[in-house]
Protein backbone atom coordinates (compact mmCIF):
# COMPACT_ATOMS: atom_id res chain seq x y z
CA UNK A 1 0.00 0.00 0.00
CA UNK A 2 1.59 3.29 -0.68
CA UNK A 3 0.63 6.40 1.17
CA UNK A 4 -1.12 7.05 -2.22
CA UNK A 5 -3.58 5.48 -1.83
CA UNK A 6 -3.25 5.31 2.27
CA UNK A 7 -4.27 9.12 1.22
CA UNK A 8 -7.87 8.06 -0.04
CA UNK A 9 -8.61 5.77 2.75
CA UNK A 10 -11.00 6.56 5.65
CA UNK A 11 -13.23 4.39 7.95
CA UNK A 12 -16.38 6.33 7.63
CA UNK A 13 -18.34 3.71 6.56
CA UNK A 14 -18.11 2.47 10.24
CA UNK A 15 -20.15 3.03 12.82
CA UNK A 16 -19.95 5.86 14.93
CA UNK A 17 -17.38 7.21 12.77
CA UNK A 18 -17.91 10.77 12.14
CA UNK A 19 -14.33 11.58 9.86
CA UNK A 20 -12.13 8.77 10.07
CA UNK A 21 -9.66 10.69 8.39
CA UNK A 22 -6.04 9.75 7.85
CA UNK A 23 -6.09 6.59 9.39
CA UNK A 24 -2.79 5.98 11.59
CA UNK A 25 -0.73 3.34 10.14
CA UNK A 26 1.49 1.19 12.48
CA UNK A 27 4.10 -0.44 9.85
CA UNK A 28 5.38 -3.58 10.09
CA UNK A 29 7.02 -4.01 7.05
CA UNK A 30 7.86 -1.30 4.57
CA UNK A 31 9.97 -1.74 1.15
CA UNK A 32 11.11 1.28 -0.79
CA UNK A 33 10.78 0.71 -4.46
CA UNK A 34 12.43 3.01 -7.04
CA UNK A 35 9.79 4.74 -9.09
CA UNK A 36 10.09 6.53 -12.74
CA UNK A 37 9.47 10.29 -11.74
CA UNK A 38 6.74 11.57 -14.27
CA UNK A 39 6.40 15.37 -13.55
CA UNK A 40 3.93 16.18 -15.35
CA UNK A 41 1.61 13.11 -13.63
CA UNK A 42 2.79 14.07 -10.14
CA UNK A 43 1.89 17.65 -10.93
CA UNK A 44 -1.65 16.30 -11.15
CA UNK A 45 -1.78 13.75 -8.54
CA UNK A 46 -0.97 16.66 -6.34
CA UNK A 47 -4.08 18.64 -6.55
CA UNK A 48 -6.13 14.95 -5.95
CA UNK A 49 -3.79 14.87 -2.67
CA UNK A 50 -4.88 15.64 0.83
CA UNK A 51 -1.26 17.36 1.77
CA UNK A 52 -2.11 17.35 5.75
CA UNK A 53 -2.86 13.51 5.46
CA UNK A 54 0.33 13.02 3.55
CA UNK A 55 2.51 14.52 5.67
CA UNK A 56 0.83 12.39 9.02
CA UNK A 57 1.34 9.21 6.80
CA UNK A 58 5.07 10.04 6.07
CA UNK A 59 5.17 10.92 10.01
CA UNK A 60 3.97 7.72 11.34
CA UNK A 61 6.70 6.02 9.06
CA UNK A 62 9.36 8.04 10.79
CA UNK A 63 9.69 10.44 8.54
CA UNK A 64 8.78 14.22 10.42
CA UNK A 65 9.80 17.07 8.64
CA UNK A 66 10.90 15.54 5.61
CA UNK A 67 7.89 17.01 3.65
CA UNK A 68 7.27 20.77 3.05
CA UNK A 69 3.59 20.73 5.36
CA UNK A 70 2.29 22.75 2.63
CA UNK A 71 2.06 22.77 -1.16
CA UNK A 72 4.47 25.33 -2.42
CA UNK A 73 3.32 28.07 -4.50
CA UNK A 74 4.49 27.11 -8.34
CA UNK A 75 4.57 23.41 -7.21
CA UNK A 76 4.58 22.63 -10.94
CA UNK A 77 7.68 24.21 -12.01
CA UNK A 78 9.30 22.68 -8.84
CA UNK A 79 11.39 19.99 -9.33
CA UNK A 80 12.72 19.78 -6.07
CA UNK A 81 9.33 19.58 -4.48
CA UNK A 82 7.91 17.61 -7.07
CA UNK A 83 10.39 15.01 -6.78
CA UNK A 84 10.09 14.61 -2.95
CA UNK A 85 5.95 14.45 -3.15
CA UNK A 86 6.82 11.72 -5.80
CA UNK A 87 8.93 9.62 -3.03
CA UNK A 88 6.22 9.74 -0.84
CA UNK A 89 3.58 9.34 -2.98
CA UNK A 90 4.78 6.36 -4.91
CA UNK A 91 8.38 5.03 -3.59
CA UNK A 92 7.23 3.84 0.03
CA UNK A 93 5.08 1.14 0.65
CA UNK A 94 3.68 -0.54 3.53
CA UNK A 95 3.97 -4.29 2.77
CA UNK A 96 2.30 -5.19 6.09
CA UNK A 97 1.02 -3.66 8.95
CA UNK A 98 -2.09 -2.04 10.31
CA UNK A 99 -4.13 1.04 8.91
CA UNK A 100 -5.97 2.48 12.54
CA UNK A 101 -9.08 4.48 12.90
CA UNK A 102 -8.77 7.68 14.12
CA UNK A 103 -12.04 7.69 16.50
CA UNK A 104 -12.60 3.60 17.46
CA UNK A 105 -9.31 2.33 16.95
CA UNK A 106 -10.23 -0.66 14.71
CA UNK A 107 -7.27 -1.93 12.77
CA UNK A 108 -7.63 -2.43 9.50
CA UNK A 109 -4.63 -5.25 8.26
CA UNK A 110 -2.34 -4.69 5.69
CA UNK A 111 -0.76 -7.63 4.06
CA UNK A 112 1.41 -8.45 1.43
CA UNK A 113 1.05 -4.82 0.17
CA UNK A 114 -2.97 -4.74 0.57
CA UNK A 115 -5.19 -3.20 2.82
CA UNK A 116 -8.04 -5.16 4.20
CA UNK A 117 -10.90 -2.38 4.33
CA UNK A 118 -13.81 -5.06 4.95
CA UNK A 119 -16.01 -4.39 7.85
CA UNK A 120 -17.96 -6.79 9.67
CA UNK A 121 -22.25 -6.43 9.43
CA UNK A 122 -22.34 -5.44 12.65
CA UNK A 123 -19.69 -2.55 11.77
CA UNK A 124 -21.55 -0.49 9.35
CA UNK B 1 3.00 4.83 -27.05
CA UNK B 2 1.08 2.16 -28.85
CA UNK B 3 -2.89 2.44 -28.93
CA UNK B 4 -3.16 -1.27 -28.68
CA UNK B 5 -4.04 -2.80 -25.41
CA UNK B 6 -1.80 -6.66 -25.30
CA UNK B 7 -3.47 -9.30 -23.35
CA UNK B 8 -1.39 -9.24 -19.77
CA UNK B 9 1.03 -12.37 -19.58
CA UNK B 10 -1.18 -14.48 -17.35
CA UNK B 11 1.34 -17.80 -16.69
CA UNK B 12 1.54 -16.60 -13.38
CA UNK B 13 -1.87 -18.55 -12.85
CA UNK B 14 -2.51 -22.29 -12.76
CA UNK B 15 -5.94 -23.69 -12.00
CA UNK B 16 -5.67 -23.36 -8.24
CA UNK B 17 -5.89 -19.64 -8.50
CA UNK B 18 -9.23 -19.99 -10.75
CA UNK B 19 -11.02 -22.34 -7.74
CA UNK B 20 -11.27 -18.83 -5.64
CA UNK B 21 -10.70 -15.98 -8.75
CA UNK B 22 -12.85 -15.47 -11.81
CA UNK B 23 -11.31 -16.65 -14.83
CA UNK B 24 -10.63 -14.37 -18.03
CA UNK B 25 -13.27 -15.24 -19.83
CA UNK B 26 -15.20 -13.74 -23.40
CA UNK B 27 -16.40 -10.88 -20.60
CA UNK B 28 -12.85 -10.07 -19.62
CA UNK B 29 -11.46 -9.73 -23.09
CA UNK B 30 -14.87 -7.65 -24.73
CA UNK B 31 -13.74 -5.06 -21.72
CA UNK B 32 -10.79 -4.79 -23.18
CA UNK B 33 -11.21 -5.12 -26.74
CA UNK B 34 -13.94 -1.67 -25.64
CA UNK B 35 -10.87 0.51 -23.61
CA UNK B 36 -8.39 -0.65 -27.18
CA UNK B 37 -11.35 1.32 -28.98
CA UNK B 38 -11.04 4.16 -27.25
CA UNK B 39 -7.39 4.49 -26.04
CA UNK B 40 -7.69 7.81 -27.85
CA UNK B 41 -10.51 9.21 -26.36
CA UNK B 42 -8.99 8.35 -22.96
CA UNK B 43 -5.58 9.67 -23.68
CA UNK B 44 -7.32 13.03 -24.61
CA UNK B 45 -8.74 13.22 -20.94
CA UNK B 46 -5.66 12.74 -19.38
CA UNK B 47 -6.52 10.95 -16.64
CA UNK B 48 -4.81 11.06 -13.64
CA UNK B 49 -7.02 8.11 -11.88
CA UNK B 50 -8.18 5.40 -12.96
CA UNK B 51 -10.40 2.76 -10.60
CA UNK B 52 -11.40 -0.64 -11.75
CA UNK B 53 -13.89 -2.31 -9.27
CA UNK B 54 -13.95 -6.13 -8.70
CA UNK B 55 -10.17 -6.86 -10.92
CA UNK B 56 -9.90 -10.31 -10.10
CA UNK B 57 -7.82 -11.85 -12.04
CA UNK B 58 -6.15 -8.49 -12.74
CA UNK B 59 -5.98 -8.89 -16.59
CA UNK B 60 -8.24 -5.43 -17.44
CA UNK B 61 -6.66 -2.90 -15.24
CA UNK B 62 -2.96 -4.04 -16.14
CA UNK B 63 -3.94 -4.35 -19.68
CA UNK B 64 -4.67 -0.80 -19.55
CA UNK B 65 -1.83 0.45 -17.71
CA UNK B 66 0.67 -0.94 -19.39
CA UNK B 67 -1.00 0.75 -22.26
CA UNK B 68 -1.18 4.04 -20.87
CA UNK B 69 1.69 4.20 -18.60
CA UNK B 70 2.93 6.48 -15.60
CA UNK B 71 0.46 9.59 -16.80
CA UNK B 72 -2.03 7.61 -14.19
CA UNK B 73 -2.69 5.88 -10.82
CA UNK B 74 -4.51 2.65 -11.70
CA UNK B 75 -6.31 1.70 -8.22
CA UNK B 76 -8.04 -1.55 -8.37
CA UNK B 77 -10.74 -3.05 -5.89
CA UNK B 78 -11.59 -6.44 -5.15
CA UNK B 79 -13.88 -7.79 -2.38
CA UNK B 80 -12.41 -10.78 -3.07
CA UNK B 81 -8.86 -10.87 -1.10
CA UNK B 82 -7.63 -13.96 -3.22
CA UNK B 83 -8.40 -11.75 -6.03
CA UNK B 84 -6.55 -8.77 -4.43
CA UNK B 85 -3.80 -10.48 -4.07
CA UNK B 86 -3.69 -12.22 -7.17
CA UNK B 87 -4.46 -8.85 -9.68
CA UNK B 88 -1.20 -7.64 -7.47
CA UNK B 89 0.85 -10.56 -8.61
CA UNK B 90 -0.55 -10.28 -12.27
CA UNK B 91 0.35 -6.55 -12.29
CA UNK B 92 4.20 -7.39 -10.65
CA UNK B 93 4.47 -9.70 -13.81
CA UNK B 94 3.82 -7.51 -16.25
CA UNK B 95 5.88 -4.56 -14.70
CA UNK B 96 3.31 -2.51 -13.82
CA UNK B 97 2.50 -0.48 -10.70
CA UNK B 98 -0.87 -0.41 -9.72
CA UNK B 99 -2.88 -0.27 -6.04
CA UNK B 100 -5.05 -2.53 -4.59
CA UNK B 101 -7.40 -2.55 -1.81
CA UNK B 102 -9.77 -5.12 -0.33
CA UNK B 103 -12.97 -4.05 0.02
CA UNK B 104 -16.66 -3.83 -0.74
CA UNK B 105 -17.49 -1.02 -3.75
CA UNK B 106 -15.98 2.31 -2.98
CA UNK B 107 -17.25 2.50 1.02
CA UNK B 108 -13.79 3.53 2.15
CA UNK B 109 -13.00 5.76 -0.42
CA UNK B 110 -15.76 8.30 0.35
CA UNK B 111 -15.62 10.85 0.83
CA UNK B 112 -12.01 11.50 -0.10
CA UNK B 113 -12.25 9.61 -3.38
CA UNK B 114 -14.98 12.64 -3.87
CA UNK B 115 -15.13 14.01 -7.49
CA UNK B 116 -11.34 12.79 -8.10
CA UNK B 117 -11.86 9.44 -10.72
CA UNK B 118 -11.31 10.27 -14.05
CA UNK B 119 -11.78 6.78 -15.68
CA UNK B 120 -13.84 4.16 -14.26
CA UNK B 121 -14.20 0.43 -15.07
CA UNK B 122 -16.37 -1.99 -13.35
CA UNK B 123 -17.41 -5.68 -15.24
CA UNK B 124 -19.65 -6.60 -12.73
CA UNK B 125 -20.80 -9.86 -11.04
CA UNK B 126 -23.94 -9.82 -14.17
CA UNK B 127 -25.29 -13.48 -13.72
CA UNK B 128 -28.92 -13.45 -12.81
CA UNK B 129 -29.25 -15.90 -9.57
CA UNK B 130 -31.44 -16.59 -6.92
CA UNK B 131 -30.57 -14.99 -3.58
CA UNK B 132 -30.59 -18.94 -1.98
CA UNK B 133 -28.79 -20.53 -5.49
CA UNK B 134 -25.42 -19.38 -4.19
CA UNK B 135 -23.07 -20.22 -1.35
CA UNK B 136 -23.07 -16.33 0.32
CA UNK B 137 -19.58 -17.14 1.49
CA UNK B 138 -18.24 -18.64 -1.99
CA UNK B 139 -15.27 -16.27 -3.07
CA UNK B 140 -15.54 -17.21 -6.67
CA UNK B 141 -19.58 -16.71 -6.68
CA UNK B 142 -19.03 -12.96 -5.75
CA UNK B 143 -17.31 -12.18 -8.85
CA UNK B 144 -20.43 -13.36 -11.09
CA UNK B 145 -24.06 -14.19 -9.15
CA UNK B 146 -25.53 -10.39 -9.78
CA UNK B 147 -29.07 -11.71 -7.83
CA UNK B 148 -32.18 -10.77 -9.28
CA UNK B 149 -31.74 -9.67 -13.29
CA UNK B 150 -28.25 -10.00 -12.00
CA UNK B 151 -28.49 -6.29 -10.90
CA UNK B 152 -27.68 -6.35 -7.24
CA UNK B 153 -24.52 -5.30 -7.00
CA UNK B 154 -24.30 -2.60 -10.18
CA UNK B 155 -27.36 -0.77 -8.59
CA UNK B 156 -25.21 0.15 -5.31
CA UNK B 157 -22.65 1.49 -7.44
CA UNK B 158 -24.92 3.69 -9.68
CA UNK B 159 -25.92 6.42 -7.27
CA UNK B 160 -22.12 6.63 -6.44
CA UNK B 161 -21.34 7.30 -10.20
CA UNK B 162 -21.86 11.37 -10.05
CA UNK B 163 -20.46 11.68 -6.29
CA UNK B 164 -16.87 9.79 -7.40
CA UNK B 165 -16.37 10.63 -10.83
CA UNK B 166 -14.44 13.88 -12.13
CA UNK B 167 -16.37 16.78 -13.77
CA UNK B 168 -14.78 14.80 -17.35
CA UNK B 169 -14.92 11.48 -15.75
CA UNK B 170 -15.65 8.33 -18.23
CA UNK B 171 -17.45 5.47 -16.88
CA UNK B 172 -17.01 1.77 -18.12
CA UNK B 173 -19.58 -0.85 -17.79
CA UNK B 174 -20.15 -4.71 -18.95
CA UNK B 175 -23.42 -6.03 -19.09
CA UNK B 176 -25.35 -8.52 -20.57
CA UNK B 177 -29.12 -8.43 -21.84
CA UNK B 178 -30.58 -9.94 -18.77
CA UNK B 179 -29.65 -6.93 -16.69
CA UNK B 180 -31.84 -4.54 -19.23
CA UNK B 181 -30.28 -2.13 -20.41
CA UNK B 182 -32.79 0.47 -21.00
CA UNK B 183 -33.40 0.58 -17.97
CA UNK B 184 -29.70 0.90 -16.49
CA UNK B 185 -29.92 4.07 -19.09
CA UNK B 186 -32.65 5.34 -17.29
CA UNK B 187 -31.35 5.04 -14.07
CA UNK B 188 -28.00 6.71 -14.97
CA UNK B 189 -30.05 9.29 -16.97
CA UNK B 190 -31.54 10.11 -13.75
CA UNK B 191 -28.21 10.83 -12.32
CA UNK B 192 -27.48 13.44 -15.23
CA UNK B 193 -25.34 10.56 -16.91
CA UNK B 194 -25.32 9.81 -20.06
CA UNK B 195 -25.00 6.11 -22.10
CA UNK B 196 -24.08 4.60 -25.01
CA UNK B 197 -23.32 0.98 -26.32
CA UNK B 198 -19.58 1.05 -27.69
CA UNK B 199 -19.14 -2.69 -28.10
CA UNK B 200 -21.31 -5.68 -28.34
CA UNK B 201 -20.88 -9.78 -28.85
CA UNK B 202 -22.51 -12.61 -28.86
CA UNK B 203 -20.30 -15.72 -26.93
CA UNK B 204 -22.40 -18.79 -25.87
CA UNK B 205 -25.47 -18.05 -24.55
CA UNK B 206 -24.69 -14.18 -23.24
CA UNK B 207 -24.95 -11.29 -25.12
CA UNK B 208 -22.31 -9.13 -23.83
CA UNK B 209 -22.50 -5.02 -23.96
CA UNK B 210 -19.97 -2.47 -22.65
CA UNK B 211 -21.78 0.97 -21.76
CA UNK B 212 -19.93 4.33 -21.76
CA UNK B 213 -20.77 6.75 -19.33
CA UNK B 214 -20.42 10.74 -19.15
CA UNK B 215 -21.75 13.43 -17.33
CA UNK B 216 -24.31 14.97 -19.43
CA UNK B 217 -23.15 18.67 -19.49
CA UNK B 218 -25.22 21.72 -18.68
Amino acid sequence: MKLLTHNILTSKCLKGVTVGYPLGIVAKEVKVNEVDFNPEFISRMIQKVDWPALCKAAENLGHTDELPPTVVDDYENNEEFLKKAHHFLMEIEVMNGDLVCPETGRKFPVTDGIPNMLANEDEV
Amino acid sequence: MMDKIETPDLSHLNSTDYENVYEPAEDSFLMLDALESEIPFIKSLKPTICLEIGSGSGIVLTGLAKCLGSCCAYFSIDINPHAAQVTRKTACKNSVCLEVVNCDLVGPLLPQIQNKVDMLVFNPPYVPTDENEIDPLSPIALSWAGGFRGRTVMDRLFPLIPQIMSPSGVFYLLIVKENDEEDILNVMKSFSWRGSVIIERKAGREFLKVLKFERVKV
